[in-house]
């Protein structure tokens, strides 16, 4: 098998809550990796910490309140990205890893035209001049799809649409070549048809540059279309992770199996919710614990169909669930140990 | 057998906004907004009509012209009979009690210096419904209706996950005991967990009180679960409008095949056709001539009249009704 491109191991970033009251366990020993080339998704609702994973990565956890707890690893290449002088860690940032955030308004800088920001990049990290910059910008513009990019690099971004700025946004992360593309919520502002078409444009460019990339959405329905691998995370960890084909069709954590249970899908017969009769979606009880307090045991006991005592005393490690090859299929789950308690819910 | 009179109808809803001025507000105005731009629909009694679109094709504005929120600029609208856009000020808001509206963003809609009490006793004292230990009764009753604990009555919104304040938008206006409910992208804000609990209870309460609802959303797998009849809107005017059977199970206009294509589906192994459709939404103050989708539509046979002539919204099948020169050949 490959070398990981990047190591996660045990990353821990917690936060101190302003009423000083508790710390937040955003992220809670959370270890995973991605290889070169593929799409890594990363899954799970407001509050399961994968946006702070994505940013403790890049290191831009704004510190105070937060901080990445001694012990933490995160390896790229070989390197600890945690140990870096600032100096080699700008060299790695927006160069070898770059990022796209979900609100492409808010993420570009309104005051400089697309063409001067995505020419940032290459002036700081390719030593590009200038004039050589702005042809770079050009082709960048022109790779994400956008017409008329000689007209269109000395725009705005408020003269754009929405999907128009996610591809400046995909152009300006891309201009260095990262080997690493980590991708916040991509497509979770945009309309459907704008969403379908920023997904193709990142499979083609991924194909074409060779890059790998961490995906991290809330929906399942735009993993299942493009990555490889998916990790699933709650409450601050990883709660399974799998490849995707197998974590669709058979997942092992409640979690998973519940949220894949709650989506209400297309390509399903319509429930008629209103007939009552067969209508019912599927439905996770209860709400995300705070990150302040954790449960104890197993952090999903208290939502889970299936508890029992050993749940809500224990906390389960991720157990090899794989059918085929050890690892590829953890569960962090006592069911793993004692399937039979898997009993249909009432 | 006879239909039942339906409980909404709206007949050719116009709503145009005047585009800003430049200049600070001294110059010559800007085109106009054909925010929407005819539109006509009916919702019988109990039933759900699920309006669908991508931003800026006008389903938040037709939701709001109809309960007079925006003052739309022609077009008639009853509910229950009444003719909504001819009524005095005093009829309005006794007709208010009939019709209310659910917002999509549970956090920007409750006041944050209100207790979810209070924010429950203004409607009924407003109304002249209850007041004192009647309200409070109402009002525990109403929480429990929409599954929180009548203890929530104390909290203040910020205390509140986004689940629950959406329960409460949903208790308030339920408190007036209306018939006819818009729910404007009810569940959009919230987690796949959360948004299916919310559902459940919208189909319940629907069941329990005989509600009927327009369920404005940009999500065509929600609608589908919950609505009995959908209307496909793109810049402005309804493009498709059918029973959701015959919608889901073969769309007749090319933007509706499109937009039912690019879902993303949660199965690793589905084969799908998608159709990637190019370019952006145009403009809502420069709609295309002749057929507003004909710039971005992929249809095969698009020709020179696509471009010219609108199409009319026709029947095209039995209930369906589509605006495109060839319904009949459908994507």
């Amino acid at each position: 098998m490959t070398e990981p491109l990047l190591r996660v191991r045990d990353l821990k970033t917690y936060f101190v809550t302003e009423q000083g009251s508790g710390t937040a366990r955003a992220v809670d020993g959370v270890s995973f990796d991605v290889r070169p080339g593929e799409t890594l998704g990363i899954v799970g609702e407001s509050g399961c910490g994968k946006t702070v994973t994505s940013l403790s990565i890049l290191r831009l956890i704004p510190e105070p309140p937060g901080h990445i707890r001694p012990g933490s690893f995160i390896e790229f290449e070989g390197r600890n990205i945690l140990t870096l002088e600032p100096k080699e860690l700008r060299a790695v940032r927006g160069n070898q890893i770059a990022m796209i955030f979900q609100e492409p308004m808010t993420s570009l800088n309104p005051v400089f035209t697309v063409g001067d920001q995505i020419a940032e990049a290459a002036i700081v990290h390719q030593h590009l001049s200038r004039a050589a910059a702005r042809r770079r910008a050009i082709e960048m513009l022109q790779l994400v799809g956008i017409p008329d990019p000689e007209e269109r690099v000395d725009h705005y971004p408020h003269q754009m649409s929405g999907g128009m700025r996610q591809r400046v946004m995909i152009a300006m992360a891309l201009v260095c070549h990262p080997k690493l593309l980590i991708a916040d919520e991509p497509t979770t502002a945009l309309d459907v048809t704008i969403q379908a078409q920023i997904l193709e444009l990142l499979e083609r460019l991924q194909a074409e540059l060779g890059m790998a990339v961490m995906l991290i959405t809330h929906d399942l329905g735009v993993v299942a279309g493009t990555a490889d691998r998916v990790v699933v995370m709650y409450a601050g960890q990883v709660v399974e992770q799998a490849p995707t084909v197998e974590l669709f069709a058979h997942p092992v954590h409640p979690y998973t199996e519940g949220l894949l249970a709650a989506v209400p899908r297309l390509d399903a017969p319509s429930l008629s919710l209103r007939t009552g009769g067969r209508g019912r979606l599927h439905s996770i009880p209860g709400q995300v614990p705070a990150a302040t307090a954790w449960p104890d045991g197993c952090r999903f006991h208290p939502r889970c169909p299936y508890a029992w005592d050993r749940c809500r005393a224990e906390e389960p490690p991720l157990l090899d669930a794989s059918q085929g090859d050890a690892g590829t299929h953890t569960a962090r789950c006592w069911l793993v140990t004692e399937p039979q308690r898997r009993t249909r819910r009432p | 057998m006879i239909a039942p009179p339906p409980l909404v109808a709206v007949q050719d809803l116009v709503k145009h906004f005047a585009g800003e001025r430049g200049w600070f507000g001294l110059g010559s105005p800007r085109a106009v907004v054909r925010a929407v731009d005819g539109v006509s629909f009916e919702i019988p009694p109990a039933q759900t009509l699920g309006l669908v679109g991508e931003s800026g094709s006008g389903k938040t504005t037709t939701g709001r012209a109809i309960l007079r929120l925006v003052e739309p600029d022609r077009g008639r609208v009853t509910v229950d009979g009444l003719d909504v856009l001819t009524l005095g000020p005093r009829e309005l808001r006794a007709l208010r009690r009939r019709m209310q509206i659910v917002f999509q963003d549970p956090y920007g809609s409750l006041n944050p210096r209100m207790t979810v009490r209070q924010m429950l006793a203004e409607p009924l004292a407003i109304h002249r419904i209850a007041t004192g230990p009647d309200a409070e009764r109402r009002i525990a009753a109403l929480l429990e209706e929409v599954g929180l604990d009548p203890g929530f009555g104390r909290s203040y919104p910020h205390e509140l996950s986004g689940g629950q304040r959406q329960r409460v938008g949903i208790a308030r206006a339920l408190s007036v005991e209306p018939q006819f409910l818009v729910l404007d992208e009810p569940v959009s804000a919230l987690d796949v967990s959360v948004q299916a609990q919310v559902l459940n209870l919208l189909a319940e309460l629907q069941q329990r009180r005989r509600l009927t609802y327009l369920f404005i959303a940009h999500d065509l797998a929600v609608v589908k679960h919950i609505a009995d009849e959908v209307a496909v809107m793109y810049l402005g005017k309804i493009v498709e409008r059918a029973p959701a059977l015959a919608l889901y199970a073969a769309p007749r206009h090319p933007y509706t095949t499109s937009l039912l294509s690019a879902v993303p589906v949660p199965d690793p192994t589905a084969q799908r056709n998608r159709i990637v459709l190019s370019g952006d939404v145009p403009s809502p103050m420069h709609p295309p001539p002749g057929c507003p989708f004909h710039p971005r539509c992929p249809h095969p046979k698009k020709n020179d009249r696509c471009r010219t002539e609108p199409p009319a919204l026709r029947a095209v099948a039995p209930g369906q009704l589509a605006a495109c020169h060839f319904a009949e050949e459908p994507l």
